[in-house]
């Protein structure tokens, strides 16, 4: 079943044209890796899936972006409500100051205001155990979360994202500012959350792309090279440009 | 040439420590000169007791004392407020001219002579209303914090890194949620801190409260009669002939900075002493 599915999207930032006219469809439960050069609008492409883009001025999309059957762009459709339904992890680490892991963990459910008290200690558990925090945190719950290492604290954030339990998440180089071990968990992790959650992942690293996702795209410039099985982008690519870039040829 | 560049190295060190000190003597100066003098003139009647009529000696500024606060609580109360709004709105909000035009005023604000604060906030309350009031004095005290508050809520706002933005938004919170929940409670210390600049600049002052509270002898509690304030009271005594006078201003300037000092101190160990926890906790946890 296809959860998301982009329909000739295009993105701005003032005159320059950011995306070009991508259509994807991705299917449930599965790992997509948008790989590409830098400067090649794969972050801004992730950021008009959850119409994040337009908080940059100047910054426009036109498309459509269909969420389990709804438009995300359709004007009548609350922004507020659709960003409830796609989680996001950004670059770098970013636990909310000034709070602790547990507070950080159920930010968003507490100020959606649905849960009580003994339901948030329970989500926060799971969430932090799906995001294999849990073993690591659970004497210090209540400490402040920037005291835990970059990892550490980008699991915290796919913790926080989990929690509002969206059938989406979106991930934007949520390793490239860690190390190689705090990397490799964080791979495991989404291996894992393939089980649950559809993910979609903006990555520089090939090499992680090719263990990870089932599907890859390949960006250049705003445009789709290729999109495909993973596998075949990386064995057997259609377009030269994609030899040329898995093989390591330019970028 | 080793023995030259450790030379010279040593020669611009002490180049930089003169300046520092240089830069720090007046405040120790001006300290160490008001304890001096003011804190022989500090007894329990000066924080209890009302002004002895000319000739008596002894007495108090317990009223003035009161009127300080009283007057910087409705000050505050009035611009602490609006410059967190103000300060929300510039960072958060500001796109376009009407936001340049607003940090361009709040700016204005700033330079504006207290002295000027001070005609302007007797021109529309104490003349209409026909007398001196606690309230025209708050109001002047006002003018004083507000943009100080609002530009140092702004400034430490612009300090939140974009990603923190989004991320709140990314959770599905609305703007006002990210902002209040997130946003303000990270920066809390930092707004508090410019709270409190603001707050203590605005005790010191006298200008504003000259011909607006004007100061008097009794006790009051009513915003709509003249009010005693201890920078005014410091100036009404320090001018005065009378030596017992000038002996309780310097009472009064001691306290004066005892208070803004301490204020200031207080609430800044009381900032660091939650991240001391932090850290200990932290430490702790360790183990």
């Amino acid at each position: 079943m296809t959860v998301l599915s982009v329909k000739n999207l295009n993105a701005w930032f003032g005159d320059f044209h950011a995306v070009k006219g991508i259509s994807v469809d991705y299917p449930e439960k599965s790992v997509t890796a948008i790989i590409g050069p830098s400067g090649c609008g794969k972050s801004t492409y992730i950021r008009c899936l959850n119409r994040i883009h337009e908080e940059v001025p100047g910054a426009r999309v036109e498309g459509e972006v269909n969420l389990l059957g709804t438009n995300i762009y359709d004007k009548t459709k609350d922004v507020v409500d659709l960003r409830k339904n796609i989680g996001m992890v950004f670059q770098k680490p970013n636990p909310f100051p000034n709070m602790s892991i547990f507070e950080n963990t159920v930010i968003g459910l507490k100020l959606q205001g649905k849960s009580k008290k003994s339901e948030l200690m329970e989500v926060a558990k799971s969430c932090l155990e799906k995001a294999a925090l849990w073993n690591e945190v659970k004497d210090k719950l209540h400490q402040d979360a920037s005291g835990l290492s970059g990892g550490q604290q980008q699991r915290l954030c796919i913790a926080r994202a989990l929690a509002v339990n969206p059938p989406v998440l979106l991930m934007d180089e949520p390793t490239s500012a860690l190390d190689p071990i705090a990397t490799a968990k964080i791979e495991e992790l989404i291996d894992e959350l393939k089980k649950q959650y559809t993910v979609v992942i903006v990555t520089h690293n090939m090499q992680q792309a090719a263990r990870i996702a089932d599907y890859t795209s390949f960006f250049v410039l705003g445009d789709l090279i290729e999109h495909g099985v993973s596998e075949d982008i990386f064995t057997n690519p259609k377009e030269k440009q994609t030899e040329d870039y898995v093989r390591g040829k330019f970028g | 040439m080793f023995r030259y560049r450790k030379f010279k190295n040593f020669l611009f060190l002490t180049f930089l420590l003169v300046c520092a000190l240089t830069v720090l003597s007046p405040l120790l100066l001006v300290t160490q000169f008001v304890f001096i003098k003011g804190a022989s003139s500090l007894n329990w009647d000066f924080f209890t007791a009302l002004p002895k009529p000319v000739g008596e000696t002894g007495g108090g500024m317990a009223h003035a004392i009161l009127g300080t606060f009283y007057m910087v609580g409705i000050g505050g109360l009035i611009a602490i407020p609006l410059g967190i709004i103000c300060g929300i709105y510039l960072s958060e909000f500001s796109r376009g001219s009407l936001s340049s035009l607003l940090r361009y005023s709040i700016d204005m604000m700033t330079g504006v002579p207290s002295i000027v604060v001070g005609i302007f906030a007797y021109l529309i309350l104490v003349v209409p209303l026909k007398t001196f009031s606690a309230l025209a004095g708050g109001v002047a005290l006002a003018i004083i914090i507000l943009p100080i508050v609002t530009r140092s809520t702004e400034e430490i706002l612009k300090l939140v890194p974009n990603h923190i933005r989004e991320a709140g938004l990314a959770l599905g919170l609305p703007r006002w949620k990210v902002i209040v929940y997130v946003l303000l409670k990270g920066s809390r210390s930092g707004i508090i801190t410019g709270v409190i600049l603001a707050v203590s600049r605005a005790a010191g002052e006298t200008a504003p409260l000259l011909f607006t509270a004007f100061g008097s002898m009794y006790f009051s509690s009513s915003p709509m009669e003249p009010m005693a304030s201890l920078p005014v009271q410091i100036y009404n005594y320090a001018i005065s002939p009378y030596a017992d006078w000038q002996r309780q201003a310097w009472a009064g300037s001691f306290l004066l900075i005892i208070i803004v000092l301490g204020v200031n101190l207080g609430v800044r160990f009381y900032l660091n002493k939650n991240e001391v926890l932090q850290v200990f906790k932290r430490k702790k946890g360790q183990k």
